[in-house]
């Protein structure tokens, strides 16, 4: 078994290892954070937009007229009038075209059909009702299989386009894998629908565009995990010079991928500035949010698994039907058209997979953003440990026992999966090992098996198990990009002459504490106490270029950056010292902090050498020290884990609680184990969200049922499970720090236990599955063989 | 996020307020916690012209017991209700439905009358002053009404006040009797809206039998429902699981709930009945005082 790394510095410096206090919180609990919605710059104007109330339908007129007149009204901004700019129409992030203000067609509930330009908000939002437009309604289309069945074409303006298919890709063998099926001892199979779930970060999306009617500088304040990507993609479409666009964004109130994407807003306010030379502020309501930004998941799934005599699984099938909404607009590497929803065969080691999966466009808001997810990894992780538990199940195995023996193990790694990732490191036997003796695993079995055998107990413990790989860090530029740009990430370190320091990032915060984080980093390889480094990111005039901060990408990217480029600073810096030391730079010694010379107590610091480096440099040096790195990852980092459960059914009325939760989790490295603690307690908390409580589903019209907080729920410390946490450590043996990633296992492995635990109470009552959100209802009629819908 | 423009005014006292809504007639709407009219006004589900505001009108904000009733005024918060020594003494079916209501910040600033006044079927005060046989008094600068919870609830979102009347108070009846009651609540989350609400309450007489049952339940139909065939069916008779699950059955095939995301009718039928009976146990355990 691994063990935990003692820190290598003193609680001051505070390297890796040390749970300092996060450096930003203090702004954040005293109520001084910065949020976009805090900005107001003079003569500034407001936005509201106009949303389509109807799921599809043809837009026959839009009259603006009497919206015109309403004093302190400036503007109408509609479809056709952007179409003049050429600005009608943008692209989304895999590739395909999404209206920017509707001209033809609405394409789902809560479109963007017109905006207007105001003196004041409430001006903006009371002008919106006199806007006047002739709908002629069309047939909604409300799920993918319908889509596929419908003679009625979505997508009729895309040049092409003759059916409702957004895409379709495959990944693995299906030779081998249709061989090893013929040849199974048993086949386990499993239908489930990952439903459709919205990232809700508590700050909403928005913009305040500033274009200077003189210099044409575009200063664009916005809530984005991507400012660097999107200055490029707003260069491409509007056609600005990129030296003249400043993307800057403040604080961030939580993003979870639902702030990667250009939004319509974003478009239509930097274009109304741009037209009337006045800033203009946009800021979405939570119902705005909800209903038209990047929703994540919605994925149909089938799936089996081919097993021996022996109870090894020998191979799996999975074909995916995904809704994709009116417009294809997954955040996620071009190569991948599911994202990496391939790794679905999570933690177990068998030769032959084959996935194939298919889009189908809607009459639903766009998006399939990675929410706290890498891309597609959550839905991969959620289908194969539900069809290894139920396999389980089906062959009388107990379900960690399962598992242990289908587990890749510790000596396989590196390991080539079926799909072709290469897994870096893994002791999954580990990992099981501790979760199972943190809960009390046999105890709570003997209970379980006790209190359900009883026929007339109303209330069934379930014991759920999840053993979830992840594959984050995206990623290695021979097959990572974003709309061609290669997902590098990079980190620029300047040592002032007191030896203080500025950190510069690619990546994006959005309050998992990177101002704290990457400051340690810095501490760990240069000695410098975290509390002297200034950690800056999000403005695109002021640090370098990277792809932002999504698919637990920051500290397996950004990073590893910052360790690279600290070690830059420190081989300059070695020199440095030499020529304080007057000793050759081999006979050095290092120490965090400190350069000393060997065999003697002859030494300078960290500080020491950065005050030379501007004032007594060698002859034959550059000034100065600092460094920029743009980091290329040769690989994925494989975070995973093992989750326990168990869970209390009440048969009565089908609610269920949790009793226990344990989630062990091995991320390689921990930088600040207090900060990842906070990560793995958020995750979990959204994973439970998920299973218990929590989607966004359509009427047959296409009305968006899960609008508002009140029908999208999000759990209160009331509901939330306790967790206890657990941790082992298995360092990524390609990370110049050995750090994994941690920011979306829990929401990746968690959903599975919590669905796994339900679904073993109810097994000997012969329920075998229940789609997320495992709601009262939905238990209940599975209890009582009562067809339940939604 | 942005309510259309309305009128607003704070009056210092009850004539003062009365004489405002007189004044205003229909374009004047109470404001008191706020909770469920200012999001409705955001969402702008409502646009009342003008806004008056009691939240000045300290007199109305007190929880009393007098007269052979419970009074509860229209400045009582639903944290007042939960957290008061008068109400737990004087009601366990009250008692238990205020920790039940939404969430604590709503509780805090919500008002027990607001929701009674506020007729939404799926609120879950009326359906416990339904079952406990409560009556609001409203008053207006003309004088004083007292009409009993039956005729005050109309219909979905409707009440019967006249235009210029406000809800000043609600009136619980003491018990007459060794007596229990309980609000079971099915929601999704704290803060959510019932699924199924069941309000139990049972009155004993001398020999044990049931002297009153009281059953009102949230979230099943167009109203809050008061099972009166049910309750009736249930006086005289002995009190224990046969009585209570004849009473669960009235109770399911009674209510009217809608399929939705809650769930489908079938299923809150079922919950109904659940708990239905597991409420009228957990009264006749409180009216036993063996709880």
């Amino acid at each position: 078994m691994t063990t935990v790394h003692e820190p290598r510095t003193s609680p001051e410096v505070g390297g890796i290892g040390h749970s300092v206090r996060r450096k930003e919180d203090d702004r954040f609990i005293r109520g001084a954070g910065n949020y976009l919605d805090d900005l107001n710059l003079p003569g500034m104007l407001h936005m509201a937009i106009l949303r389509s109330p109807v799921a599809h339908a043809r837009i026959n007129s839009i009259d603006s007229s009497a919206a015109m007149e309403i004093e302190g009204v400036l503007a109408v901004v509609t479809g056709e009038a952007l179409a003049a700019h050429g600005l009608a129409w943008m692209p989304t992030l895999s590739g395909d075209t999404q209206a920017v203000l509707a001209t033809d067609k609405v394409r789902f509930q809560g479109q963007e059909v017109a905006a207007v330009i105001a003196t004041h908000p409430y001006i903006a939002h009371d002008a919106l009702s006199h806007i006047d437009v002739d709908y002629e309604e069309l047939e909604a289309i409300t799920s993918p299989q319908q889509s596929l069945a419908t003679g009625t074409l979505i997508r009729d303006e895309k040049e092409g386009q003759t059916d409702n298919v957004a895409y379709t890709w495959e990944a693995g063998d299906q030779d081998s894998t249709d061989a090893a099926f013929a040849a199974a001892a048993r086949v386990v199979s499993l239908d489930t629908h990952y439903p459709r779930s919205h990232p809700a970060p508590l700050e909403t999306c928005g913009v305040v565009a500033d274009v200077n009617s003189i210099t044409g500088q575009a200063t664009i304040y916005m809530t984005s995990q991507a400012p660097h990507a999107i200055r490029t993609v707003f260069a491409l479409v509007a056609g600005l010079p990129e030296e003249k666009i400043r993307i800057v964004t403040q604080d961030i109130g939580g993003g979870f991928g639902n702030k990667v994407p250009v939004y319509p807003g974003y478009v239509v306010a930097t274009a109304a500035s741009l037209l009337i030379g006045k800033p203009v502020k946009w800021i979405e309501s939570r119902t705005e949010n909800l209903i038209s930004t990047g929703f994540a998941r919605d994925f149909h799934m089938h799936a089996e698994l081919a097993l021996d005599g022996n109870n090894r699984i020998t191979a799996m099938r999975a074909d995916i039907l995904s809704d994709q909404g009116a417009f294809f607009s997954d955040a996620q590497p071009t190569q991948f058209r599911a994202g990496l929803f391939h790794i679905c065969t999570g933690s177990y080691d068998f030769p032959s997979a084959h996935v194939t999966a298919k889009g189908a466009y809607t009459n639903k808001a766009p998006g399939g953003v990675a929410y706290r997810c890498s891309f597609r990894v959550t839905e991969a992780s959620y289908l194969i440990e539900r069809l290894v538990d139920n396999a389980a199940h089906e062959v009388g195995m107990d379900a960690a026992d399962f598992r242990a023996l289908n587990f890749i193990r510790e000596d396989q790694f590196p390991y080539l999966s079926p799909t072709g990732f290469v897994y870096d490191s893994g002791n999954y036997h580990g990992a099981m090992d501790k979760a199972k003796e943190m809960i009390g695993y046999d105890a709570w079995r003997a209970r379980q098996t006790e209190q359900n055998s009883d026929p007339d107990a109303t209330k069934l413990i379930g014991i759920g198990v999840a053993s979830f790989t992840e594959v984050v860090g995206a990623g290695p530029s021979r097959q990572y990009d974003i709309l061609g740009l290669k997902m590098f990430d990079s980190a620029e370190l300047r040592i002032h002459p007191t030896g203080k320091a500025i950190l510069k990032l690619g990546v994006q915060t959005q309050g998992q504490g990177h101002e704290t984080t990457f400051a340690q980093i810095v501490a760990e390889e240069l000695g410098i106490p975290y509390s002297d480094i200034k950690v800056m990111y999000g403005d695109t005039d002021n640090t370098p270029y990277g792809l932002g901060t999504y698919a637990s990408r920051s500290t397996p990217v950004g990073g590893a950056a910052t360790a690279v480029v600290s070690r830059k600073i420190r081989a300059k810096a070695q020199k440095l010292a030499a020529h304080l030391l007057e000793a050759a730079e081999e006979d050095l010694d290092w120490e965090p902090g400190k350069f000393t010379v060997k065999g003697t107590d002859q030494s300078v610091t960290i500080q020491d050498v950065a005050f030379a480096a501007y004032t007594n440099h060698p002859v034959g040096m550059e000034a100065g020290l600092e460094g920029v790195t743009y980091y290329d990852p040769p690989n994925m980092t494989y975070p995973f884990g093992t989750y326990i459960v168990v869970v209390e059914v009440d048969t009565g009325d089908g609610t269920w609680k949790v009793l226990e939760m344990v989630a062990v989790d091995d991320c390689g490295v921990r930088i600040n184990p207090m900060i990842v603690d906070g990560q793995i307690a958020g995750g979990l908390t959204e994973g439970f969200a998920k299973a218990n409580m929590q989607w966004i589903t359509f009427d047959d019209d296409g009305n968006c049922i899960g609008s508002n907080f009140m029908d999208y729920l999000v759990p209160t410390a009331w509901e939330t499970p306790r967790y206890q946490l657990g941790e082992t450590v298995t360092p990524s043996p390609h990370h110049p720090i050995g750090a994994k990633g941690v920011g979306e296992s829990a929401t990746v492995g968690s959903p599975a236990a919590f669905t796994n635990a339900v679904i073993d109470a109810l097994w000997s009552r012969g329920v075998s599955n229940i789609d997320m959100p495992v709601l009262p209802h939905r238990v209940w009629g599975a209890l009582n063989n009562v067809e339940v819908s939604p | 996020m942005y309510p259309s423009a309305f009128d607003y005014s704070a009056p210092g006292s009850l004539e003062e307020a009365l004489a405002s809504l007189a004044e205003l007639g229909d374009e004047g709407r109470v404001l008191a916690g706020g909770q469920s009219l200012i999001p409705m006004m955001k969402l702008r589900l409502a646009a009342p012209g003008h806004l008056v505001d009691i939240n000045g009108v300290s007199e109305l904000a007190c929880i009393s017991e007098s007269n052979g009733h419970l009074a509860i005024g229209a400045l009582a918060r639903h944290a007042d209700v939960a957290s008061s020594e008068a109400v737990s003494r004087h009601n366990h079916t009250v008692a238990s439905a205020a920790p039940w209501v939404s969430d604590p910040l709503v509780r805090n600033r919500g008002t027990l009358c607001g929701s009674v006044a506020h007729c939404d079927p799926e609120g879950d005060w009326n359906s416990v002053m339904l079952a406990v046989g409560a009556s609001v008094v409203a008053r207006s600068s003309s004088g004083e009404r007292v009409i009993p919870i039956t005729d005050f609830i109309v219909d979905f979102f409707t009440n019967s006040l006249h235009p210029g009347e406000m809800v000043t108070e609600v009136r619980i009846p003491a018990y007459r009797g060794p007596a229990g009651g309980a609000y079971l609540k099915l929601e999704r989350k704290v803060g959510d809206y019932a699924t199924v609400g069941v309000a139990t309450h049972l009155v004993l007489d001398d020999s044990g039998n049931v002297a009153e049952a009281g059953l009102g339940l949230t979230a099943v139909y167009g109203h809050n429902l008061k099972v009166t065939e049910a309750e009736e069916m249930m006086a005289g008779q002995t009190p224990g699981p046969e009585l209570f699950a004849e009473a669960a059955a009235i109770a399911a095939r009674t209510c009217d709930p809608d399929d939705n995301v809650r769930g489908p009718a079938e299923y809150k039928r079922a919950v109904v009945a659940e708990y239905t009976r597991r409420g009228f146990a957990q009264a006749l355990t409180l009216a036993r005082g063996e709880g």
